[in-house]
């Protein structure tokens, strides 16, 4: 707040002869209103991203109408929510049914007060950072029991009923995972889980250990889809068997709430895996970190992020659904275990002096493996591009 | 439930009501019982105790209206039963008359109804293919079979005018000869079908380990019970037992084709899964395209003929009757046909619904499921409404 204060001191001129409380105000509300406005507006372009997307996939073309390649088309969708008819059916529990949504979309902006978008771009360094992630998150659950149960509708409440049994599963594995990098870095800040990244990707957290900490990113983005209902853990809303889940009787404004959580929550999930593994706000390289002192570290976290949100989009249009069952094997007897091991592992890999700052492979390790993987991911591209091509000429002749 | 109310509210306890299970009402309107079929499920937490199919919000009184028309007045009736494939249900029909009047088309139109009713395969096994992709969860897959069924459409609707509705086999012959460059049209559709929608199908659907652990080993049928429930095609099939029309007792001259029936083999879990039932119809596709392929090497080497020249200008039958039988892309699809003799009517005509037998064993496989697998079994089970409720 410190840092907001002596900003708007900067920016506004006469401002430094206004009371003190005056300039607090200033300093919670304006970047409070900043950040809810534009995690707000972040669902309008993830949904246009999503649905263009899945056009591509699926050899359409995608939203193409409504403004320069279909880029409004979100917003007129929003639009048409806004002043569509909220629908009450006989027999729902008007309150519960009006809260839920709003419970929903609380536990999915809450966790935004933590998110580190710079060293000093961040609504509170709460000294309790991760535990507080974890706590205000679940509180969406609440809100999807409560709307599947207030709906007075079978289908909602096997979808609130789902919701609850896969996302308490899901944080347990999830929650071990969080537990590690605590355990590296000795603080619950996320402030000071990025600043432990510093220097380039050799020194991110997904590189420490090498062949642990990988394998601990995966398991920690794995459970995080599951925690945001996304395919192919989207049991709760499964539109081919419960019709549309916990939502199923919502309609217009209520309905584009669920909605905007959904996106919301795929974006906190995406930003706390980039602070925890991927650095965070810190550039590949430190020279890119920042240009002519103008940092980038808030535009590097977004990238981050939205590539995590790409991968998630990118599975959704690919994989089939898990049944319920199959769901809660995944959780309880591949993911836990797998996450005590590494838990148990890294623990003691801390307590021997040698490892105590990792394996002595790690520094190298880092550019290797990611200039292999997209090295391979562009190879294998060009080779089905090239293939396609010599495929189409085959057809022609 | 009934006896505990008629006993009198003196005997009635507590532990009488039912609080462990709830009922489950799926349909008319759900977006995956395939039209408006309704299920009604008596289910314990995820798991379903009992099922019991309704039937009948698409009855349009089929038998009953063709015996008001004359003979090849019903066709246009036959086409709105299984929507999704009305070739094969008029060329049943026809076949059934043809029996009746006793003509015998010729070499050339039987070939035409060969590639058309194979293309009905094709685009119709596209459709059930894609929405159990859908059903599972996977979205993807269906748009790109649907995109080859638009192809398949275009080709027919060059044809005869329609997408959907055809009113293509006509009693002794089809409506339309095939347009000029129909074969070649053809053959482009098949290669690019051929070279990408299938093996892109086999790598996005039926090989995800997701897609196996959904299906192999849910919904499974052994060969006995599909017997003695009078299931046929490629629910037959997929039980493992090779029974095909086309093979067994050909008619249009299915005999001059070479291909395989493909059955189940089990590859994930025992034989009979919706998964086995779903690969066969995956496998059959690509089969009906080599038939597709053979008939129109015999068109382009063959001569055209008048496709009208068996077309007779009033159909009267002698009395008597008739029971035809064709394979369908949903199994065997079989007409019964009455003639009395006296007027242009056909005295009764019945219909034996692959779909409808396929619906009837669908209480027997849905005890002890979960709700997710009841959707698998239902789509692996391939029924249209419109042919169950005709």
């Amino acid at each position: 707040m410190d840092f907001t204060v002596g900003l708007l001191l900067k920016l506004v001129p006469g401002l430094g002869g206004a009371p003190a409380w005056v300039l607090i105000t200033l300093g919670a509300v304006v970047p409070a209103v900043l950040l809810v406005t534009m995690m707000a507006l972040g669902p309008i372009l993830y949904v246009y991203a999503e649905t263009k997307i899945a056009g591509f996939m699926q050899d359409r073309i995608g939203p193409k109408r409504v403004g320069p390649h279909g880029m409004l088309q979100t917003v007129a969708d929003a639009v048409k929510l806004l002043f569509k008819e909220a629908i009450f059916p006989a027999g729902v529990d008007k309150v519960l049914f009006v809260l839920a949504p709003c419970i929903v979309n609380v536990g999915a902006f809450l966790p935004f007060v933590v998110v580190p978008f710079g060293s000093h771009l961040q609504t509170a360094d709460l000294n309790v950072g991760v535990f507080y992630v974890t706590a205000v998150a679940s509180l969406s659950t609440v809100g999807l029991i409560m709307a599947g149960w207030a709906s007075n509708n079978k289908y909602a409440l096997f979808g609130g009923m789902r919701s609850a049994a896969q996302i308490v599963s899901y944080e347990i594995p999830a929650v071990m995972i969080l537990l590690i990098p605590v355990m590296i870095v000795g603080s619950l800040s996320l402030q000071d889980i990025v600043a432990a990244q510093a220097g380039g990707l050799q020194s991110w957290l997904l590189f420490r250990y090498f062949p642990l900490m990988p394998i601990a990113f995966l398991i920690f983005f794995t459970a995080g889809m599951a925690e945001c209902n996304r395919t192919p853990f989207d049991i709760p809303e499964a539109e081919s068997e419960l019709v549309a889940g916990f939502h199923t009787e919502y309609s217009g404004f209520f309905f584009a709430m669920f909605f905007m959580a959904e996106y919301t929550e795929m974006f906190v999930i995406s930003a706390v895996t980039s602070v925890l593994f991927l650095g965070g706000f810190h550039a590949p390289h430190p020279a890119l970190q920042d240009i002519h002192g103008f940092g980038l570290g808030f535009l590097w976290l977004t990238a981050k992020a939205w590539s995590l949100m790409f991968v998630m989009m990118w599975l959704r249009w690919t994989l089939p659904r898990l049944r319920v069952d199959q769901l809660m094997y995944v959780a309880w007897k591949v993911l836990l275990p797998i996450s005590m091991v590494l838990v148990v592992a890294v623990g003691a890999l801390l307590m021997i002096p040698a490892t105590r700052n990792g394996f002595p492979w790690d520094p190298y390790v880092g550019w290797l493996v990611t200039i292999a993987v997209f090295g391979a991911l562009v190879a294998w591209m060009a080779g089905a591009r090239l293939a396609k091509k010599r495929h189409v000429r085959d057809l022609a002749a | 439930m009934a006896s505990a109310i008629g006993s009198g509210a003196a005997d009635w306890k507590l532990d009488d009501l039912e609080t462990d299970e709830m009922v489950l009402n799926m349909g008319p309107q759900h977006p995956s019982t395939h039209g408006v079929l309704r299920i009604e499920l008596k289910t314990d937490g995820e798991v379903v105790k009992a099922a019991r199919p309704h039937i009948g919000y698409l009855h349009r009184c089929f038998e009953k209206h063709a015996e008001s028309v004359d003979y090849p007045g019903v066709i246009p009736y036959t086409d709105r039963m299984d929507y999704v494939a009305s070739m094969g249900n008029s060329l049943g029909y026809a076949l059934a008359v043809e029996k009746l009047l006793g003509i015998e088309t010729s070499p050339y139109v039987s070939t035409i109804r060969v590639i058309m009713a194979e293309l009905q395969r094709i685009a119709s096994h596209c459709v059930a293919v894609g929405t159990y992709g859908m059903d599972i969860g996977a979205f993807t897959p269906f748009l790109h079979l649907l995109r080859d069924r638009e192809k398949i459409l275009d080709l027919f609707e060059w044809t005869c005018g329609a997408r959907l509705l055809y009113n293509y086999n006509w009693v002794g012959g089809v409506s339309h000869d095939l347009p000029e460059g129909f074969v070649k049209a053809c053959r482009q559709f098949l290669r690019e079908y051929d070279a990408i929608t299938i093996p892109e199908l086999m790598d996005l659907l039926i090989g995800n380990k997701i897609f196996i652990k959904r299906t192999a080993g849910v919904g499974v049928l052994p060969v006995d019970l599909a017997i003695s429930y009078d299931l046929t095609g490629p629910n037959l099939r997929g039980s493992g037992l090779p029974r095909d029309l086309r093979k067994d007792h050909p008619y249009c001259g299915y005999d001059r084709f070479e291909f395989a029936v493909p059955v189940g083999r089990g590859e994930h879990g025992p034989v009979g899964s919706c998964f086995d039932r779903n690969w066969v119809r995956c496998i059959e596709m690509a089969e009906s395209s080599k038939i597709i392929h053979q008939a129109l090497d015999l068109l382009e080497k063959s001569e055209r003929a008048d496709v009208h020249e068996k077309v007779p200008k009033r159909v009267k039958p002698a009395k008597g009757e008739v029971y035809s039988r064709s394979e369908a892309p949903r199994g065997q699809l079989g007409y019964y046909v009455v003639a009395d003799g006296t007027g242009v009517n056909p005295y009764r005509v019945k219909v034996k619904s692959p779909c409808f037998t396929a619906m009837s064993v669908f209480h027997v496989l849905a005890k002890g499921m979960m709700i997710a697998d009841i959707i698998a079994l239902i789509g692996s089970l391939d029924v249209v409404l419109g042919e169950i409720d005709r």
